[in-house]
């Protein structure tokens, strides 16, 4: 099946817009991505494995929270995964914010 | 059924309304009763930038009556590329001026009203309240759930838009029964995580694509006509020229529009996202990195201290513009280290300050005892020191 990477994530897939994997779930498919593309782990995943409240996976056009078996539902090879993260559209205004928390990017 | 609440009198069309209209007028979905509508309708766009351009000049065509404006930023050279109602006069003129000023000249009927402030959560539902439909074209993540518990609070619908680099995003929030953005992204995500236009570019006819969207949405929203993306997520890919479409679902459990709302009043949403405004102390010293304004930096330069100018901008950015430094790109630091003198204090700079403030943390990290971050970079050091050096 095929996972389309959204352009913030593209980063951590080597600019792949979209990356094909072999798997019968929904969760095994986002393993099978980030065993291939380990830096995108933390950016879709807690620390304990939880998806990340801002990241939305989608499933053809349907959410996958919705779905009745979440990330447990089978998926064949003509499905699509999508990751929606979230996007601002531009930046908060210089100067007046600071970063709170950020994720380490140089190391 | 989803039309925003209207005066239940609509104003009369003048003999110059149905010259102007005309095309408008003979489209039996619209007629001269949906040219009355539009007439009587007010929009609240919110921001006058790369989406509000577009988004604020169809809608004054269309013949939308009231367009009230929130922006309290100043035009730019480097907005140019993509807010179309700029021109490049207006340089330094308020965006509420410049774009009033060409919105009239395209539409002198039209009521403009300017609300010079950043929306808050002390002033947004006196703001919003005032009008039928809100266009979110704002930028960044605090004020997008601002407006939209603002628009969920007042029953207002949010004609929304988003870009980043070549993709961009769009739908109807907070319409009656539909879902709203937090039923979308109940949390934002960390700061940082995602990168801005500034650091992350965009492709200046972007946000013409999504603020043409959003018009469209906002005039079939007064009109009553069509279907709107109430429930729907519209993705745009440039590259591609790829349009795709997800379902949105309204989240019972939504804290604002849900069927038991936690938030009913508008809250901190700097806090919410994880921002807050720097104290003194985090101004001198971040995350352990003292921050050196460009004009020490320009003093201790001129005094002929030992320092090491380390710039860690790309190739391509150092062409445009350089203040003389050491030019090793962030991502090559980790593997250039024997090339940064460990005896000599580090000063790290790049276009605005947050890159070189990482590779600052960075460098400490490993090792070296002396390291500084240029505050603001190069861009605060054409705007205070040498006004020669080129902004991009």
């Amino acid at each position: 099946m095929t996972i389309f990477i959204p352009t913030p994530l593209r980063t951590y897939t080597a600019d792949k817009d979209a990356v094909e994997v072999n798997a019968a779930t929904i969760a095994a498919a986002l393993d099978e991505l980030t065993r291939a593309h380990p830096d995108l782990r933390m950016h879709l995943f807690t620390s304990e494995g939880k998806l990340r409240a801002f990241v939305n996976i989608y499933l053809n056009d349907e959410d996958v929270r919705y779905l009745p078996e979440k990330d447990a539902t089978k998926v064949s090879s003509t499905d699509t995964l999508s990751i929606i993260p979230s996007i601002a559209g531009g930046c908060p205004p210089r100067g007046r914010m600071q970063i709170q928390h950020r994720i380490p990017e140089t190391q | 059924m989803n039309t925003a609440t209207l005066p239940i009198e609509l104003p009369e069309l003048t003999q110059d309304d149905l010259t102007r209209y005309s095309r408008h007028l003979i489209l039996p979905e619209v007629g001269v009763e949906g040219q009355r509508k539009l007439k009587a309708a007010r929009v609240l766009c919110v921001g006058a930038g790369g989406l509000g351009s577009p988004l604020a000049l169809y809608l004054a065509a269309a013949g939308v009556g009231t367009l009230g404006l929130v922006d309290f930023d100043v035009v730019d050279a480097s907005n140019l590329q993509r807010q179309i109602i700029h021109f490049t006069a207006d340089i330094g003129r308020k965006k509420l001026d410049s774009a009033e000023e060409k919105l009239k000249a395209l539409n002198p009927a039209l009521n403009v009203v300017k609300h010079e402030t950043m929306l808050s959560s002390a002033n947004a539902l006196d703001i919003l309240k005032d009008y039928d439909i809100v266009a979110d074209g704002t930028d960044n993540f605090p004020t997008r759930y601002l407006v939209n518990d603002a628009c969920v609070l007042l029953g207002k619908p949010n004609a929304y838009g988003s870009i980043f680099r070549f993709e961009g995003q769009a739908s109807v929030f907070a319409a009656k029964d539909g879902p709203c953005y937090r039923c979308l992204y109940p949390e934002p995500p960390p700061p940082g995580l995602v990168p801005s236009c500034a650091e992350g570019g965009v492709l200046g006819i972007l946000p013409g694509l999504i603020g043409v969207i959003q018009a469209t949405e906002a005039i079939k929203l007064i009109l009553g006509i069509g279907e709107p993306l109430i429930g729907r997520l519209l993705l745009v890919d440039a590259l591609k020229l790829r349009f795709r479409e997800l379902k949105l679902r309204k989240n019972p459990d939504c804290p604002v529009c849900g069927t038991h709302p936690t938030v009913t009043k508008l809250i901190d949403y700097e806090q919410f996202c994880g921002i807050r405004p720097e104290t003194k102390e985090e101004q001198a010293v971040k995350n352990g990195v003292p921050q050196l304004s460009v004009k020490e930096l320009k003093r201790r330069m001129d005094a002929g201290e030992n320092l090491f100018i380390l710039d860690v901008r790309e190739p391509f950015e150092y062409q445009i513009a350089n203040i003389g430094g050491k030019l090793i790109p962030q991502n090559e630091v980790p593997q250039r280290l024997a090339e940064i003198d460990r005896d000599r204090e580090i000063i790290v700079q790049c276009k605005s300050g947050n890159r070189s403030q990482r590779i600052a943390e960075f460098l400490k990290q490993s090792g070296y005892p002396k390291v500084a971050n240029v505050s603001g970079g190069i861009l605060a050091w054409s705007d205070q020191v040498d006004p020669s050096v080129p902004k991009y």
